[in-house]
């Protein structure tokens, strides 16, 4: 970060535009978060409003998380390490500004939408119709800007950040176009073209190859370039990485019907869905460890560097979520952590641990270099930012995993006689402290975007280069 | 002709056997370099803006020469 990055023959102006947002958003979808989080504690904050109830805007929560701060860092990451990788500016011209503002749009009308009501009551695809149409159109533009600068490359090797970034994109095309099949009835009302297990099981393949490729291939990308940057070596092992991405890419793909175990799916096919998922324990760790082990020799570094700090932090999250999420797909733990909030523990710590910190430290890295500075305002704030958000991540999977299994063992008990211990209200308060705690974690992760925001905007308008590169000593 | 479920069952053994060879590939003494190579173009790029730089500074002095 020593030298002004700001290449004439580089697009990076809309790098920067999707930088900024991510950080806008994050702090948005966090904020709903706590919102819904803190209805289930004190149900009378929705207000008694149709567009402030727990049902309309748990969804807005997750698009506003998945589809606008972590597919915004992505876009900007891509964007980024394609052009600087290739030694090419993207291609395309104005089609990669398109795909910001259309981007943008997609999400200003979930914002809309979703809290008057119109979904298609797909998990993470509630958007109707017309908006779909923008995102597939938004999307091909994506690719067609991404692989447009792989193909005017100027390096004859196409660094491995790229095959993962190449990988996402693709897929997500094909999940997005296949699962939004539908017959529209009205301007906001549609139908699945798919029927009964059939729409389910195109449901849960598009539902869990999100999950592989939008929140892992494509945060994999972040992490073989941001990783190494910010390490300052090259990667642990870039033949692993070949083998890491060909056995990712390969397997994910089968995982989803461990989201429908004993339901009327066919049994072999959630026998599959299970064997699959646990066969991806094996690429998962190897990414891992293939990240981890880069700073063998530096790891002195994580003292002084609360980015690299967030970094690594991450890759350790992403160890524990993919070792926790091939357990969960064993059918009979399946049985009991199925419909609980351990589920929910289970996504946050790959949210809120893998996604969120891989994409904040790789922000963070990013920051100072798109608006040449040496560094972030102040380093200081970013090590506040770790603390609050690891603090918040642990108080908030902690009390999900607590409250997961006691509701899980509360449903399943049952009486000499056949009949239920519990009923289902005493499961529920049986949860509440831990639903406050959840509300603290993700409290304190809120006020950790809020600091980043600060930090980012002091970065953003300080004059040119007066930010200074620490030197260690 | 073969039915379906052995037609699936080869595809597995072809892809098994791709996968294998990619592994193979990779881990050849001879693509070593290659990759060494590879894993270390990240870090190019800030000699590439140095020797830029020192471009940029010749011109000039040209055209104060002129």
């Amino acid at each position: 970060m020593t030298t002004t990055l700001d290449h004439p023959s580089y697009n990076f102006n809309v790098v920067r535009q999707f930088t900024v947002m991510t950080v806008i958003w994050g702090i948005v979808g966090t904020l709903v978060g706590v919102l819904i989080a803190a209805q289930l504690i004190w149900p009378a904050l929705n207000f008694d409003t149709p567009w402030l109830t727990y049902s309309r805007l748990r969804p807005l929560h997750t698009n506003a998380v998945i589809f606008a701060f972590g597919t915004s860092a992505l876009f900007a990451t891509s964007y980024y390490v394609v052009q600087r990788t290739c030694k090419a500016t993207l291609f395309g011209g104005k089609l990669a500004a398109f795909t910001f503002w259309g981007w943008q749009a997609v999400i200003v009308l979930a914002v809309i939408t979703l809290p008057m009501g119109y979904t298609s009551s797909k998990e993470y695809a509630e958007l109707e119709w017309p908006i779909d149409i923008l995102i597939a159109v938004v999307w091909i533009s994506y690719a067609i800007v991404f692989f447009g600068t792989l193909v005017n490359r100027k390096t004859s090797h196409i660094y491995v950040a790229n095959w993962f970034f190449g990988g996402f994109i693709l897929t997500v095309a094909v999940l997005h176009i296949g699962n939004s099949m539908v017959i529209p009835v009205s301007m906001m009302k549609s139908y699945s073209i798919y029927s009964g297990a059939i729409d389910a099981m195109m449901q849960w393949w598009y539902g869990h190859n999100a999950v592989g490729f939008l929140l892992t291939a494509g945060f994999l990308g972040i992490m073989y370039y941001f990783v190494p940057k910010q390490a300052e070596r090259p990667v642990y092992s870039y033949r692993l990485s070949i083998v890491h991405f060909w056995a990712l890419v390969s397997l994910y793909i089968w995982a989803g019907p461990h989201h429908l175990h004993y339901t009327a799916l066919p049994d072999w096919a959630q026998s599959v869905g299970m064997v699959m998922s646990i066969v991806l324990f094996l690429p998962s760790w190897g990414g891992m460890i293939n990240g981890i082990m880069t700073l063998s020799g530096a790891w002195h570094k994580l003292r002084y560097d609360p980015i690299l700090r967030f970094l690594i932090v991450s890759l350790s999250f992403y160890g524990m979520s993919t070792f926790e999420g091939p357990m969960m797909a064993i059918k009979s733990v399946n049985a009991l952590s199925h419909y609980t909030d351990w589920t929910i523990g289970h996504v946050h710590s790959g949210a809120l641990g893998w996604v969120a910190m891989v994409s904040i430290g790789a922000m963070y890295h990013l920051i100072p270099v798109l608006f040449n500075q040496g560094r972030m305002y102040s380093i200081r704030l970013i090590n506040v930012h770790f603390w609050l958000h690891t603090a918040g991540i642990i108080l908030y999977i902690v009390a999900m995993w607590i409250s997961g299994v006691m509701q899980g063992l509360m449903w399943r008990a049952v009486n000499t006689d056949g009949t239920l211990t519990y009923s289902f209200v005493e499961s529920l308060i049986a949860s509440k402290p831990f639903y406050f705690m959840r509300f603290v974690g993700g409290v304190l992760v809120v006020v950790g975007f809020l600091i980043m925001a600060y930090n980012m905007f002091k970065t953003i308008y300080a004059k040119d280069n007066s930010l200074k590169p620490v030197e260690i000593t | 002709m073969m039915d379906y479920g052995t037609l699936r069952g080869l595809i597995a053994l072809l892809i098994l056997a791709l996968f294998i060879v990619i592994v193979i590939w990779s881990y050849s003494k001879k693509r070593k370099s290659a990759f060494d190579e590879a894993a270390n173009s990240i870090f190019e790029e800030k000699i590439e803006t140095e020797i830029k730089h020192t471009d940029k500074n010749n011109k000039q002095e040209t055209n104060n020469n002129v």
